[in-house]
């Protein structure tokens, strides 16, 4: 036989782990960043550019038939410069470098900006040939952004290069 | 020793008795063999198999498309709350309950110190089943793709790319609404069935070298459990977050603590960090065995011409380390066959052995199974001796266990003790012998229910002593001259005042007594 004062004990104690189940199941609320703030995200993938060479006639002629491509180009790709700033601070100061070992794979970054959320100022600089100077992408343009929105800044070429979504 | 070793064994003693004390405390209100904390892992098994169970339903109404999934799991909790939302709602909070217990089943086996030795085995075999737990039940959160499965994939994807797994972030995958296909949820839930899938097989590796697996609680503590999981599923259902929408940040959340700690953890520390506490704390858990810990006992000895193959030791044995064989002598006859990586040295097959009997007239008393470190002829010749030696109007012998009570703190002139290995080491017989040998009682301390050492001697001393397991105790042996006692390492006091109660007992109320015995020769 059970004892009243077990059976007691047996419902509190059963209870209580009902409860630190139940509680912690979904508490405490979970605010990843503030409630006024918002997101930017920086992603990119791309394949750096590379320094191709226009074979002369001459060359041509002395490979085989099947292999008279005009351009010569070697495999390793170029780093990627890539410059961020924010409302005029800049934020981000990086040199991509191409993946595998023979420096052929595609250059990525990804990025977080815990930013306010309102008006902000954004420019996006990248140089996927650091043999030529200056920035080949540019993308400047005043965002407003509404709480807890995320702004990605991607590129594709097909897409004009750099640009905001 | 080195100073680092003894700050752990201090801490582990420290959680040793803090897990005593509070499943101590737990005996008072549900019993030893209903006591949650002594049967964690059995725990672990029930709430996997409700998982198991309301996930096979949860699959077969689950719409895999991308519009869909988050909808038909909504319909669950909205129209079908009488069985497919609580059916849901205990899917998850038998997770929680899962995670809990594993966790709470880890600290216990290492606070006991049973990581070592003839444990490594299933200490092993466990710490992989940690990261199939927590995959496991990550994925699950991903499937119902509301906010917080979109904020646990961003953040896990951002984890997993610290990591140099990916030519490309895997995180690039959840950007933009349009990066999610149908085909996503396709592989999600394939991955939600196989880790688990492989999460069983594991378990199964995790126990299949100890015999008798408890793998199941007892009847009043899985209905009280699950009774318990019922009104939490009815009191506070588990729903959903708002849909999944990858231009905002799932922020504000309703968060799975047990599951999705991590990803908070990850914020404030950052994913390098985790990374190296999951993987050092997992080294850690690996080499803990290989820490210098006290030397293994000798484990058990078969003696060919005393073993008849009658495999009660085989039964018996806690680690499944007893086999048998064709006997090397007896034609058609088997032997027992002792697995030395797998023994415990725990002598619950000497106490199990026919020819454990001290009637037998040998001088030296070899049994078929027996402990080098105490063997039967020693516990014999103890026995004769310290009986012989007690005085007094009430006579009493007592068998203890170096696991549990010192026995030694109730020695006296009426008193003898003789502490065992195991209490699941006594055979039966020697409770007959210390009677007939002239002792007015026998106290047998065992363990509290479910606290053994070695899993199962408490048990099959009780079932032994009681008749109803082989050997027993003789019906010539009135169970008025016999008490048992079930005492832990703590329970001293309780255990003085249980002796003084039965020699009041047998002081009072005249008990028969078997015969006395005449000796193979009178002790020197
Ligand atoms: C994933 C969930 C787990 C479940 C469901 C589970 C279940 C079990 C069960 C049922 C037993 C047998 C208990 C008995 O019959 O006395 C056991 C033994 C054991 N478990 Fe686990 N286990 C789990 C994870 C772990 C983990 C993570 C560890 C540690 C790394 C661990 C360490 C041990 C040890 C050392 C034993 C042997 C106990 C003994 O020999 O006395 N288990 N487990
Ligand atoms: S000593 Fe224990 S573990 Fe070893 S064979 Fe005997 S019963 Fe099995
Ligand atoms: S219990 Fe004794 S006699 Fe029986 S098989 Fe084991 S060792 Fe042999």
């Amino acid at each position: 036989m059970i004892k009243p004062t077990a059976i007691v004990g047996q419902i509190i104690l059963y209870g209580a782990f009902a409860a630190f189940i139940g509680y912690f199941a979904t508490s405490p609320t979970y605010h990843q960043i503030p409630d006024d703030a918002a997101l930017i995200k920086l992603s990119i993938n791309h394949l750096g550019d590379r320094e191709c060479r226009k074979r002369t006639p001459e060359e041509l002629e002395k490979l085989p038939r099947n292999m008279r491509a005009p351009m010569e180009c070697p495999r390793e790709r170029s780093d990627i410069t890539l410059h961020v700033d924010i409302d005029g601070q800049p934020v981000l100061r990086t040199v991509m470098h191409p993946t595998g070992i023979a420096k052929d794979g595609i250059s990525t970054v990804y990025k977080r900006f815990e930013v306010k959320a309102g008006e902000h100022q954004l420019s996006v600089k990248m140089n996927d040939n650091v043999a030529k100077p200056g920035f080949k992408f540019v993308k400047e343009e005043k965002v407003t952004l509404a709480p807890a929105q995320v702004l990605v800044i991607d590129f594709n070429p097909d897409k004009g290069g750099l640009f905001f979504q | 020793m080195s100073p680092k070793l003894s700050i752990h064994d201090a801490l582990r003693t420290r959680a040793r008795n803090l897990f005593q004390y509070t499943e101590e405390a737990f005996d008072e209100v549900f019993g030893g063999d209903n006591n949650p904390w002594r049967h964690l892992g059995a725990m672990a098994f029930f709430f996997l198999w409700i998982v198991t169970t309301s996930g096979l339903y949860l699959y077969t109404v689950l719409d895999t498309s991308i519009t869909g999934v988050h909808e038909s799991i909504d319909w669950l909790t909205n129209q079908q709350w009488y069985l497919g939302g609580m059916l849901r709602s205990l899917h998850r909070y038998a997770s929680d309950a899962f995670i809990l217990t594993t966790l709470l089943h880890l600290a216990r086996e290492w606070a006991f110190g049973r990581y070592y030795g003839f444990r490594l085995y299933s200490w092993v075999t466990g710490v992989p089943l940690l990261w199939l737990m927590f995959f496991s039940g990550i994925g699950g959160y991903w499937i119902v793709w509301d906010r917080l499965a979109q904020f646990s994939a961003v953040a896990s994807t951002e984890l997993l790319d610290w990591l140099p797994i990916f030519s490309t972030p895997a995180a690039r995958n959840f950007l933009n609404p349009d990066a999610i296909s149908d085909r996503f949820f396709t592989v999600l839930v394939f991955i939600h069935l196989g880790v688990p899938l492989l999460l069983i097989l594991g378990l199964w590796a995790h126990v299949h070298r100890i015999s008798r697996v408890d793998h199941f609680p007892a009847r009043r503590l899985a209905l009280g459990t699950l009774v318990a999981l019922l009104v939490l599923a009815l009191v506070k259902p588990a729903i959903s977050n708002a849909p999944a929408d990858l231009s905002i940040v799932a922020t504000g959340l309703r968060l799975d603590w047990f599951i999705l700690f991590i990803h908070p953890l990850t914020d404030v520390t950052s994913p390098g960090f985790v990374w190296m506490l999951l993987f050092s704390g997992t080294i850690l858990l690996f080499v803990l065995p290989l820490l210098p810990h006290p030397a293994p006992k000798p484990v058990a000895i078969v003696d060919a011409p005393n073993c008849n193959g009658c495999s009660r030791c085989l039964a018996d044995c806690p680690y499944a380390a007893v086999t048998m064989e064709p006997h090397p002598d007896k034609a058609g006859h088997k032997i027992a066959v002792v697995d030395a990586d797998l023994c415990a040295s725990c002598g619950i097959c000497a106490g199990s052995c026919p020819s454990s009997t001290p009637f037998r007239s040998q001088e030296a008393l070899v049994t078929g199974i027996d402990m080098p470190q105490l063997p039967v002829t020693l516990l014999r010749r103890n026995l004769e001796e310290k009986v012989r030696r007690l005085e007094g109007a009430t006579r009493i012998l007592v068998f203890g266990c170096d696991h549990g009570v010192d026995v030694k703190t109730l020695e006296s002139a009426d008193t003898a003790v003789m502490s065992l290995i195991c209490a699941g080491m006594l055979p039966p017989a020697f409770v007959e012998y210390a009677l007939r040998g002239g002792a007015d009682g026998v106290l047998v301390a065992g363990c509290r229910p479910g606290g053994c050492e070695f899993r199962l001697g408490d048990r099959w001393t009780m079932e032994r002593l009681a008749r109803q397991r082989e050997p027993h105790l003789r019906r010539n042996v009135p169970f008025g001259r016999l008490r048992l006692a079930q005492a832990s390492s703590h329970d001293g006091k309780a255990l003085a005042e249980e002796l003084r109660q039965f020699r009041t007992q047998l002081e009072t109320q005249a008990a028969a007594r078997p015969l006395p015995y005449h000796r193979r020769s009178a002790p020197s």
